[in-house]
């Protein structure tokens, strides 16, 4: 069967291989020998027609609990927000789907002007001076964000926040594993960020502390009390922070944050198991000719008209191999197209409006949930979209048999922090009705009898 | 400017106040004012100043900007080393059924059943094409997959008590191989190749030693030539107790016809948005999995997908692991797609794709021969690295040939890369296009390389046809303007 991705025919092939005065393909792959050869044909499973692989693949979707079946009240770094209509259609364009990154700036004005766009969307949001075109997710934002401060500050240890995505700081270990950056934990009983315990391990040896606001548990933390504290000790302040809430939430720039960064997901990006998620990452100017990955500015042409290009590339590997201020190349730039058209679309209005539904449906919602017997919020502080309950059964069992009622309560949090073995996190978006909230409770309350 | 591409406004130039391109609920829930739920001392001072646009002006502005792109569905894309090859429409579909887009990655195991057979068969796949013995899909991109691989390798070596500290690495290599050695703590030391773009093999054998903890190659190298004698560079490796790792961007060439595991390679990794067609979306997203034989499997990042009887799970039991890449599992959206595109085309599908990317490029590097110096006797592999030093005695830099083919209609190979090429032009054709696309192609150089002799103002002077001219990059890196501002 020929392929429909392939267009050349036989008679093609004989044709060019006469050109190229050669008998046979097999002619053209001389300088591999025979003993490297593969000696039989790959043992993949057979090739499907468009009809039997749409069958195939809808039959594995639709064994998998989405969240257009389920009501999703699961967060801890991945949100089910509204993306509106015109995001797929626009980034499904060719001209930006299929193009490479813009080094060619004449024939990809396009890309290097959403990128910009984008660029001074997520700094008005954050309030630093300069973002970048993207990391590959929150988490390894936050791992180059802790690289880049070893080398801003010549120190070697990060302190984190134990509101700090776990799954995070997972990352952050393994990429300071090999500079020999030791991570330190701030541990507090509370949920938010214990000042003293903070200010004993944020010394002259720490390069930056690091906070997350909301936290994982949903929680707001002081962050100018972080920035003075990390401050004092000349340590950088590094801020996770979801640009979605930046609609409602002050940007953590203008609270003192050196380097903001974050999961852009929220920003009109499916959720898609996880991944390609958007790596949020912005700075103070000062630190520009650290950052990592790809940056646009805008420039002249030749008749002295605007246009856009990729600058200061000397940070790069292209361009500076071992010595560049990191290894990314490919980096989720569709992604960042998807969270422009988001930030357009939803505009100065529609970004707030997004934040006030969302925190007054969890308020709302951890209302309704504590009134069931026996659960209760583990923590005190003010939260946002997102918040822990303590359950009076293992949260696992809750989550089992709720998926059975088509809901999506939360995540349990055992694995994360064994502390709260009993502790379920809620999180709740725009997208989530009353209707589905109090179906929810009622439902918690069931199984809890 | 003027025509079919004149357009010169950013997103923030059509703001209106008051004008909205949204549609929220009202409030469904009885809940006070922000300020009751929020302490003020979190809210925001100022409203974010975003744009103030319709729906309809988001549709046009973006319209408008993606027509002043260039991407392969409207372009023939030569791009080494990038294998821009077509990207299927029905992986996108695929890729945005609501079982897959809509899944949440916190999700339990068994309400994620059909995500994680898929991520487990694709690795089997993947495994099997690059004779591995276990994939890990988890990183993001391939210098992501690189980096996971020489953690694995420095792990592999700590586990045995050994002290390595260096990685050699060829001149002609990309740029993030280096740059993810460096940061997994290796000292890079850089490997001259012989002129022919081969490893010096004589003098490899006397840099590996018991300092050494990898050697990194591209298979084919980068000048799109298959290494000769690479089995006996895996064996000279080994036996000094040095693990080989192949950087996998040019796989597309060797599909069913040689296996990087075969090869007596340790760890490559796989570029999905080059080789197995994930769209390339300007820039990213891609994905970077990474394949190692058995002895570095305990060293692979957690989770772990498995399969037990007819379940699958993610297996975060792993102690020795390298730790965790991204948050999530791997860029599942890519994985999607990549796993729809092997399924389509089977193992004879895919060994069509090497065959017919190496006709294509062969057939590019014998029409452009006569016009243009070729950088080592074909043939080639998938992609095939001219020099312009012959056009470069007239004034004409690769740059300039580039930029002209812009205006002849087509996107310009990749520049100066390798860096052992003079002027180098690396064109990678692939297998999708067909022979007329490659012939105009080859008019169009040929084309360029007449006008270097007789017309060279009309080098010089392009792109004209292009939304904009050639831009002034001293000036954008001098006085960074990364941002926009209201003051213009």
């Amino acid at each position: 069967m020929p392929s429909r991705y392939i267009a050349n025919t036989p008679a093609e092939q004989r044709d060019m291989l006469k050109t190229i005065g050669a008998a046979s393909i097999e002619d053209l792959l001389v300088k591999i020998p025979p003993k490297a050869r593969l000696s039989r044909p790959l043992a993949l499973p057979p090739a499907l027609a468009e009809t039997d692989l749409v069958r195939h693949l809808r039959a594995l979707a639709a064994t998998n609990a989405d969240a257009d079946r389920f009501a999703c009240f699961v967060g801890g770094g991945s949100y089910d927000h509204y993306v509106p209509s015109p995001i797929n259609h626009l980034i499904s364009r060719g001209e930006f789907f299929t193009a490479y990154t813009p080094y060619q700036p004449e024939a990809s004005q396009g890309t290097l002007r959403t990128i910009y766009e984008y660029q001074t969307m997520i700094a008005e949001l954050t309030g630093m001076d300069v973002a970048n075109a993207s990391i590959y997710d929150g988490a390894s934002s936050l791992a180059e964000a802790a690289l880049m401060a070893h080398a801003a500050t010549d120190r070697r240890e990060i302190v984190l926040a134990r509101g700090v995505n776990p799954l995070y700081r997972r990352v952050t270990a393994t990429y300071c594993d090999g500079a020999g950056v030791r991570l330190r934990d701030a541990a507090g009983p509370d949920g938010a960020l214990d000042l003293d315990t903070a200010r004993k391990l944020v010394t002259a040896k720490t390069a930056a502390l690091v906070v997350q606001s909301p936290n994982f548990f949903g929680i707001l933390e002081d962050v100018a009390a972080a920035a003075e504290l990390a401050h004092a000790a000349g340590a950088l302040l590094v801020v996770v922070s979801d640009p979605v809430n930046l609609g409602v939430l002050e940007g953590p720039g203008r609270l003192g944050a050196d380097i903001v960064v974050g999961e852009g997901q929220g920003l009109g990006v499916p959720m898609s198991f996880g991944g390609p998620n958007l790596g949020v990452f912005a700075a103070r100017s000062a630190l520009v000719r650290r950052m990592p990955g790809r940056l646009v500015g805008a420039t002249v042409d030749r008749d002295g008209a605007r246009g856009f290009v990729l600058t200061l590339q000397t940070r790069e590997q292209h361009i500076r191999r071992a010595k560049a201020t990191s290894n990314i190349c490919t980096n989720v730039a569709l992604c960042a197209l998807m969270a422009t058209i988001y930030l357009a679309t939803l505009g100065k209005q529609g970004l707030r409006r997004v934040g006030e539904l969302s925190t007054a449906k969890a308020h709302y919602a951890a209302e309704q949930l504590t009134k069931v017997p026996g659960v209760s919020l583990r923590f005190a502080q003010p939260f946002f979209k997102e918040f822990v309950l303590r359950l009076p059964k293992p949260p696992a069992t809750v989550v089992a048999r709720l998926a059975k009622r088509r809901i999506l309560p939360g995540v349990p949090l055992k694995t994360y922090d064994r502390m709260l073995a009993d502790c379920l996190l809620v999180a709740v978006t725009e997208q989530r009705t009353r209707e589905e909230i109090d179906a929810y409770a009622a439902a918690l309350a069931e199984v809890l009898k | 400017m003027s025509g079919l591409n004149a357009y010169d406004r950013l997103v923030f130039e059509l703001s209106s106040p008051g004008r909205v391109g949204f549609s929220l609920p009202e409030s469904d829930v009885p809940a006070g004012p922000l300020t009751e739920l929020v302490p003020e001392k979190y809210l925001r001072g100022a409203a974010a100043a975003l744009p103030e646009v319709s729906e309809f002006d988001v549709v046009r502005h973006y319209s408008r900007l993606s027509r002043m792109n260039y991407g392969v569905d409207t372009h023939f894309y030569p791009l080494g080393s990038c294998t821009m090859k077509y990207n299927p429409k029905l992986n996108e579909d695929m890729a945005r059924l609501a079982g897959f887009a809509r899944l949440h990655p916190l999700v339990r195991d068994e309400d994620a059943q059909g995500a994680l057979q898929l991520m487990y068969d694709l690795a089997a796949m993947l495994a099997e094409i690059a004779g591995m013995d276990a994939v890990s899909l988890q990183p993001a991109a391939g210098a992501q997959g690189e980096f996971a691989g020489v953690l694995m390798i420095r792990a592999y070596h700590q586990s045995r008590g050994e002290k390595r500290t260096k990685v050699l690495i060829p001149d002609s290599a990309h740029g993030t191989n280096p740059a993810s050695t460096a940061i997994a703590g290796y000292e890079v030391v850089e490997v001259k190749s012989l002129p022919n773009g081969e490893v010096d093999v004589e003098s490899l054998a006397r840099e590996v030693g018991p300092d050494v903890a990898a050697f990194m190659i591209t298979v084919p190298n980068t000048l799109g030539m298959f290494e000769p004698r690479i089995m006996e560079i895996t064996d000279i490796c080994h036996a000094k107790g040095v693990q080989v790792y192949m950087d996998g961007a040019n796989l597309n060439a060797i599909l069913g016809i040689t296996r990087p595991g075969d090869l007596g390679f340790d760890v490559c990794h796989f570029n999905l948005h080059k080789t197995f067609t994930t769209p390339h979306g300007g820039g990213g997203p891609g994905a970077g999995p990474v394949g190692i034989k058995a002895h570095l499997e305990p060293f692979l990042p957690v989770p772990v997908i498995v399969k037990d009887g007819d379940t699958y799970a993610r297996d975060w039991k792993r102690p020795k692991s390298i730790g965790k890449l991204q948050a999530f599992w791997g860029n599942f959206g890519m994985l999607v797609r990549a796993y729809t595109y092997i399924r389509t085309m089977g193992a004879d599908g895919l060994r069509s794709v090497a065959d017919n990317a190496v006709l294509n490029a062969n057939y590019i590097m014998k029409r452009l021969e006569a016009d243009y110096d070729v950088s080592v006797p074909g043939p080639c592999m998938h992609e095939c690295v001219m020099s312009a030093r012959r056009q470069k005695k007239h004034g004409i830099t690769a740059t300039d040939i580039a930029k002209r083919l812009l205006d002849l209609g087509f996107y310009a190979p990749s520049t100066y890369f390798p860096l052992i090429v003079e002027e180098a032009l690396m064109i990678e054709p692939t297998e999708t296009e067909a022979k007329e696309t490659l012939d105009a192609f080859c008019d169009a150089m040929i084309q360029i390389a007449r006008e270097t002799e007789r017309e060279p103002a009309v080098i010089h002077d392009a792109p004209v046809t292009t939304p904009v001219r050639r831009l002034d990059q001293t000036r954008a890196a001098r006085e960074p303007d990364l941002k926009w501002s209201p003051k213009g």
